[in-house]
C-alpha cells in the first residue's frame, strides 16, 4: 500500500519560496495569481496492514514540524 | 571541566567550535559522532555546531534532531549539562524540542552571510555573564533558515521569562521580534543563529565571541 503525505505551511507562517514562485509567474506574464504557497509531497511505500496510527505518528514525529506545518494523509490503494 | 562537540554528516563549524571550547577550557573537547547512543557521563558542556547536517534534507536540523546522539544530548541537558547550539545547532535544538519554536527560511529569501549588530538582552544567563545588559556586540551570521518563529503566546513567555538572550539590532532575516538567540526554561540550553566561535581571536577582526565561552566556562568551573 501507498500513502501520500501533503505537508503545508500553517496559515500565518510566511512562505518566501511561495512568494518567489509568485513573482516568477508574474514575470512570465501570468496575471490573476493572487497568492502562492509551496509545500511538500512525501510518498510512502508501506507494508500491508500498516496502521493509520503509525502513519500519523510518522507525520508527527518526523515528516511535519507541527509548530509551523500542517499535514494531510491520503492513502492510495 | 569536560566538553564535547557533536558531529553530524554535513556539520562544518564543528572544528571552529572545538577550537573555541579548547581556548576557554584548556582541554580538547571530545568529538562525538552522530551515531553514538551515549555520551561520556561527566560532560559539563556540549556544543551542537553549525553546518548543513544531512544536507538540510526535509527541514534544516530535522534529521539530526532524530539521530541517536540527540537522545543522549537531551538526557544530558535534563541532568544539567550546558548545551550551546549555534546556527544549524539552533535548528537542531528546536527540531528536537529542547527549545521552543522553529527556524524558517529567511524572510527575504536570501542566504545572509555578514557581520550583524546584536543586543545582549539577558546578561544574567550562564552564557552571557561577561556581557553587559543591553550591550551592543557584533557576530557573523551565515544562514538561509534563521527566521525565528513561535506563536505569540510562546514569544510573550520567552520575553517575560528573560529567555531572549540575544536580539538583532538590525533587520537580518525576518525573525519574530528580532530574536537571535533563546534560552530554555532552566537556562542551561542556548540556541543562537550568530556565530560567536568565529570571533574569538584578534586575527578574526573581533573578540566579541570569546567572552561567551570564557564566561560560560568560568561559571561552570565555579559551580563544580
Amino acid at each position: 500500500m501507498k500513502a501520500r503525505i501533503f505537508v503545508t505551511l500553517k496559515g500565518g507562517v510566511l512562505d518566501p519560496q511561495g512568494k518567489a514562485i509568485h513573482h516568477a509567474l508574474e514575470g512570465l506574464g501570468f496575471g490573476g495569481v493572487n497568492d502562492v504557497r509551496a509545500g511538500k509531497l512525501i510518498e510512502l511505500e508501506l507494508a500491508e496492514g500498516t496502521s493509520d496510527e503509525d502513519i500519523d505518528a510518522m507525520c508527527r514525529k518526523l515528516l511535519a514540524n507541527t509548530v509551523i506545518e500542517n499535514y494531510r494523509i491520503e492513502k492510495v490503494a | 571541566m569536560k566538553s564535547a562537540v557533536i558531529v553530524f554528516p554535513g556539520s562544518n563549524c564543528d572544528r571552529d567550535l572545538a577550537v573555541a571550547f579548547e581556548a576557554a577550557t584548556g582541554a580538547k573537547p571530545a568529538m562525538i559522532w552522530h551515531r553514538e547512543t551515549e555520551l561520556p557521563g561527566d560532560l559539563d558542556l556540549i556544543g551542537v555546531p553549525g553546518g548543513f547536517s544531512y544536507g538540510d534534507y526535509l527541514r534544516s536540523g530535522a534529521m539530526a534532531a532524530r539521530s541517536p546522539v540527540m537522545q543522549a544530548v537531551a538526557k544530558a541537558a535534563e541532568r544539567g549539562a550546558y548545551v550551546l547550539g549555534i546556527c544549524n545547532g539552533f535548528q537542531v535544538l528546536t527540531e528536537s524540542g529542547l527549545l521552543p519554536g522553529a527556524l524558517l527560511r529567511n524572510a527575504g529569501g536570501h542566504f545572509v552571510c555578514r557581520d550583524v549588530a546584536l543586543t545582549v538582552e539577558n546578561a544574567q544567563s550562564a552564557f552571557t555573564s561577561r556581557y553587559g545588559a543591553g550591550e551592543a556586540i557584533s557576530f557573523p551570521v551565515a544562514h538561509h533558515d534563521g527566521n525565528y518563529f513561535a506563536d505569540a503566546q510562546t514569544l510573550d513567555r520567552l520575553e517575560g521569562e528573560g529567555r531572549v538572550a540575544l536580539r538583532y539590532a538590525e533587520s537580518v532575516n525576518g525573525s519574530a521580534r528580532n530574536i537571535a538567540g533563546i534560552l530554555n526554561e532552566a537556562g542551561n540550553v542556548l540556541g543562537m543563529m550568530p556565530h560567536p566561535e568565529r570571533v574569538i581571536e584578534a586575527a578574526h577582526g573581533s573578540t566579541d565571541g570569546r567572552r561567551l565561552f570564557d564566561g560560560l566556562v568560568e561559571g561552570l568551573m565555579a559551580r563544580a
